[in-house]
């Protein structure tokens, strides 16, 4: 099963805009801002930087059900040199220590092995966000070797240890190769303990409800992939589906967008927020703009107009208050002052446990 | 068209407290003690509730709990052996009154 992307099928709900749309007309309980002033975060602002997010593309060899990208084999939008400059001079400047490496299927991008080996060698914490199918490729069989060469983080998409689960969400024959995939970063050391190679899984609930404790699926994941596959690795990340383009498509087209959002609202959870995503991550997307997270990326919501809006403005820099030079590290520090923008797929951050790049953020 | 069960009304379970706050919350308390995790996990509680879910015949415990064992991680085919297991003992439960029927005929007949 290969689905097309809603821009190729000419969807309705394609532009960003009208996803926006759709989603500030349903009727909620109340605001994202109102929920998060009663957690004490009015207005909601970033703390220091700790990841830069680095989308590269929508370019994807797989079409997932869910995918907020949109991203897909028919994709063209791929980040240029100019913008992948401004990420490193932004870097070389400042002392984020770790890079998110996203897409699409982000290895697919032309330059995506020479970005893994310079952050490597500013010393950053590297992370691929990596749907393990693209390491199955002919052309790219001796991707997993760099991977471990460079000691990179790999944070892999696999919503179900059972397969017909997994490609219900992903795609027939995704989930077989998804094995081969994580049985080959085994073999190099991924996921042994002591090896310092990380491999971390992603689940997503496949349908239209809130993912389970992250800590008892974590136990129930690494006994069943150990049992069934003698697969092993490190953590478990559960990720809320977020109401964004093919997701939300999915919830429209199954009737079940005004229950799901309204579920969201009703699971909504205070201490949630101190934790956002959105507070420590800078996420850059492919043309180079700004954004709060990979979310308001994709829904074209743009940081807060008074901010810095380009990683290109980030790496010229802001010049000292004394008349000093320009500083990149001053224009992030601006940019940390600013309000991030919210909306109502923001709840979906903030139901239940939370949910994040990096799984659930309250809790053990 | 109008009828007795509305999917909505599953939202509104609290307002059957409006005129007993205290029954209410005393009810409230005890349920979510009920389903916290003890002896047994949250999942398997769920899973329990979906099957007497079935048992009772309420809509709205099904759809509750449906949801409820998805969330706490149950797969389908757990949820469709639990149901399963409520329908096999509704049938259980009609066909062991058999022995009955078997007693009153045995009284009956010559």
């Amino acid at each position: 099963m290969s689905l097309p992307t809603l821009l190729n099928t000419r969807s309705p709900l394609a532009p960003p805009a009208a996803q926006r749309a759709r989603l500030d007309a349903l009727p909620l309980a109340r605001t994202f801002r109102e929920a998060a002033a009663s957690a004490g975060h009015e207005p909601l602002r970033p703390v220091a930087t700790t990841t830069l997010q680095i989308n590269v593309g929508k370019r994807c060899n797989q079409v997932c059900r869910h995918c907020h990208v949109d991203a897909g084999p028919d994709r063209r939008e791929v980040m240029p040199d100019e913008v992948v400059e401004a990420c490193f001079a932004l870097l070389a400047a400042t002392d984020v220590p770790t890079v998110d490496i996203t897409g699409g299927a982000p290895e697919l991008h032309p330059r995506f092995r020479d970005m893994v080996a310079r952050a490597a060698g500013l010393g950053r914490r590297v992370m691929d966000r990596c749907n393990l199918t693209i390491l199955t490729l002919p052309a790219y069989e001796d991707l997993a070797e760099f991977l471990a060469e460079h000691r990179v983080e790999i944070v892999a998409s696999l919503p179900s240890y059972a397969g017909a689960m997994t490609d219900r969400q992903r795609g027939d024959g995704v989930f077989e190769k998804s094995i081969e995939a994580l049985q080959r970063l085994n073999a190099l050391g991924y996921g042994a303990p002591g090896s310092g190679l990380e491999l971390d899984l992603v689940t997503n609930p496949v349908g239209a409800f809130l993912p389970a404790g992250q800590a008892v699926l974590e136990r129930d994941w690494k006994r069943e992939l150990e049992r069934r596959h003698g697969i092993r690795f490190n953590r478990l990340f559960t990720i809320t589906n977020m109401p964004i383009s093919r997701y939300l498509d999915w919830l429209e087209q199954s009737g079940n967008l005004q229950e799901y959002m309204d579920r969201l609202v009703r699971a909504f959870n205070p201490a949630a927020v101190d934790g956002l995503m959105c507070r420590h991550t800078l996420s850059v997307g492919w043309d180079g703009r700004l954004h709060d997270c990979d979310f308001n990326q994709m829904l074209d919501l743009a940081v807060e107009p008074s901010a810095p809006q380009t990683v290109m403005d980030l790496a010229r820099g802001l010049p000292a208050p004394d008349g000093g030079p320009a500083s990149p590290a001053l224009a992030l520090a601006a940019l940390e002052r600013r309000r991030i923008a919210t909306g109502p797929h923001c709840f979906g951050c903030t139901a239940g446990a939370g949910s994040s790049c990096g799984g659930a953020t309250t809790g053990p | 068209m109008d009828t007795y069960y509305h999917p909505p009304d599953l939202a509104r379970f609290g307002e059957v407290g409006k005129d007993a706050p205290e029954l209410w919350e005393k009810f409230s308390a005890w349920y979510d003690a009920v389903f916290a995790e003890g002896a047994l996990t949250e999942r398997e509680k769920a899973l329990i509730a979906l099957a007497v879910s079935h048992a009772v015949q309420c809509p709205y415990c099904i759809d509750a709990y449906t949801t409820a064992s998805l969330e706490k991680g149950a797969a389908p085919d757990q949820m469709t052996e639990a149901v399963h297991v409520a329908a096999a003992i509704r049938g259980g439960a009609a066909l062991v009154h058999g022995v009955q029927m078997r007693n009153r005929l045995d009284k009956l007949s010559m």
